[in-house]
């Protein structure tokens, strides 16, 4: 009986195991069939053996000399970082009163972020379009940073956070007169660091990826690279190696950073939805 | 909160000083919270607000704007591309039974903790960080008609000639429809298995102990315990599924093709906007969008009200 039940056991494992296999075949190799296809010359892209026959780098080369991308990388890191640095900051002091203070409107505000979630992002395309616009920002990068530059799920992640921080250790810098702003800064910030780390790693990744706000805003040459990338691929004639190239140059620093904080960013956006 | 507790208590001289305090406090507060706030009105709130009048001039770059009533409405219901796309965005909510009924499945196998789950769980969240198009780049070429997919299954002799996936006009959709697949599994995947993860185990070990199956254990405790995430994770893909954009517009190249068997309502309203600069009009299509979300989720949720009182009875 015993025997019988562990022998049905081992079975239900092994097909566990096939079907996780299966999946992860699935999600996995698109990704590697890209990377070596990257490697491949010209006249093989289309050749079934999943190992180039005369591996070359030529294509890594060619979309640094023809197709700019190194323009395109900096133009992403430029938007990117200014944008997420700018969303901590400001998050960061919009949670602070939300989770350590008693006030009027608490609860509008609480209630209007969580609005905000279920809205899709598509609904304010167009009329930020014509405020952009009329800020004359059209072909600037502060017109891509700018609407982006509140993350509300960065707001909620980082209030619950200070959620855990003791009250006593902000009192005691109260009494000692330190005022809101310093007890903020030197007392409160030090303690969420770790969830402060999660909150860029998931905002960067957010805007390194977006691709069809700055292709409504920016000029040609300021495109970030998922912008870029697209754009090329539309052109006629693209050789579909450097396309790829570009494509593993565009993917690898979100899956290396991914691949660092995968735990807390996983954690994360699961608890964000449950929230 | 706790101080507002206090106050319920408190006689009022106490509530008066209290107040005071809560008086400076929201001062503070708002100073701390005023430049995010700014930021989210104009270019959150607005739009949003801003959209709902649009949708009743005829505000273009062309011409002067005026108030032209429900022209744009009565343009929508003679339009067949609308009418398409709105077919369309209700096809794709096909996604979301299989999205859901597939990470589901995962989620409990993962559960089970054999070695090797760690990198799976890593393997089946890379899609979900990956831009879109790179994802549309990628698949663009899996399915080409000379793509490896098509060689494939040529090679083995299962067809004859190339499946067209993406370039004919029955398939382009389905197609799409399992890239968002793709994509989308492992999120769902990893919020069903941190509820999974949560569970009061002794319900399991004590079902177990009765003799209860695994089947029945599925059935019978796992599932109806997961009905919170059920119902959440349908409402999340249901308004992605019918505000998709994304894939079509990446896979497409900004056509819609072919031959528009692929326009989606956010799609349309997109073109409508940036292709013909013709502003009002995307905005009456956008106000259908948000209609047609807020039936399906008022929908999803009288179901789910249903299906939670037959739990407890």
């Amino acid at each position: 009986m015993r025997r019988r039940r562990k022998a049905r056991k081992a079975g239900a494992n092994f097909a566990s195991y096939l079907f996780m296999l299966l999946t992860a075949f699935i999600c996995a190799f698109p990704f590697l069939w890209l990377l070596m296809t990257s490697f491949k010359s010209g006249e093989n892209v289309y050749s079934l053996s999943f190992f180039p026959e005369n591996p070359t780098v030529q294509a890594y080369f060619d979309v640094f000399k023809l197709l700019n991308i190194g323009t395109m990388l900096k133009n992403s890191l430029i938007i990117a970082g200014t944008g997420v640095g700018l969303n901590i900051l400001l998050a960061a002091l919009c949670a602070y009163p939300l989770a350590k203070m008693d006030f009027y409107g608490k609860k509008l505000i609480n209630n209007a972020l969580l609005a905000t979630m279920i809205i899709p992002a598509a609904a304010g395309l167009v009329v930020n379009y014509i405020t952009i616009q009329n800020l004359h920002l059209q072909g600037n990068f502060w017109g891509v940073i700018l609407p982006n530059s509140v993350n509300v799920f960065t707001i909620i992640l980082l209030r619950q956070a200070y959620l855990s921080v003791p009250r006593e250790l902000l009192e005691s810098a109260r009494i000692d007169g330190a005022k809101e702003l310093r007890v903020w800064w030197s007392i409160l910030l030090p303690q969420i660091l770790p969830s402060v780390l999660t909150a860029v790693i998931m905002d960067f990744i957010n805007k390194w990826n977006m691709f069809l706000w700055p292709l409504l805003i920016l000029d040609v040459d300021q495109y970030p690279v998922a912008t870029g990338l697209k754009h090329i691929s539309n052109s006629f004639n693209y050789k579909f190696t450097n396309v790829a190239a570009g494509t593993v140059l565009a993917v690898i620093p979100v899956i290396v950073l991914f691949l660092l904080f995968q735990k807390e960013y996983i954690n994360n956006t699961v608890g964000g939805v449950k929230g | 909160m706790k101080s507002s507790t206090k106050t319920h208590a408190a006689p009022t001289r106490g509530l008066q000083k209290l107040s005071k305090v809560k008086l400076r406090n929201t001062v503070t507060a708002w100073a701390f919270m005023a430049p995010a706030i700014i930021i989210l009105l104009v270019f959150v709130f607005y739009p949003i607000v801003f959209s709902v009048p649009l949708a009743f001039t005829n505000y273009s770059v062309f011409a002067e704007t005026k108030f032209v009533g429900m022209a744009n409405f009565e343009r929508l219901v003679k339009d067949p591309d609308f009418w398409v796309s709105l077919k369309n965005s209700c096809l794709f909510v096909i996604v979301v039974p299989i999205l859901q009924v597939l990470s589901i499945a995962l989620a409990v196998l993962l559960n089970k903790k054999l070695p090797g789950t760690p990198i799976f769980r890593v393997l089946a969240y890379l899609p979900v960080v990956t831009s879109m198009v790179a994802v549309s780049i990628i698949w663009k070429f899996i399915f080409d008609p000379n793509g490896i997919l098509n060689g494939l299954l040529m090679s083995w002799g299962w067809i004859q000639e190339p499946i067209r996936f993406l370039s004919s006009s029955t398939l382009a959709l389905p197609t799409m429809m399992a890239i968002t697949i793709w994509q989308g599994l492992g999120y769902y995947m990893m919020i069903y298995l941190s509820a999974l993860q949560h569970f009061p185990e002794e319900l399991v070990e004590a079902a177990v102990l009765d003799g209860a199956s695994g089947w029945k254990i599925f059935w019978k405790i796992r599932i109806p315990l997961l009905q919170p995430q059920i119902w959440l994770c349908s409402m999340v893909s249901t308004i992605a599924a019918l505000g998709i954009f994304d894939v079509v517009f990446t896979i497409t190249n900004g056509t819609g093709g072919p031959n528009k068997s692929t326009y989606v309502i956010n799609f349309y309203s997109y073109l409508q906007a940036f292709n013909k600069f013709d502003f009002g009009y995307s905005a009456a299509i956008g106000i259908v969008l948000a209609v047609l979300t807020m039936v399906f989720s008022l929908v999803l949720n009288y179901y789910n009200k249903k299906a939670g009182e037959d739990f407890v009875d």
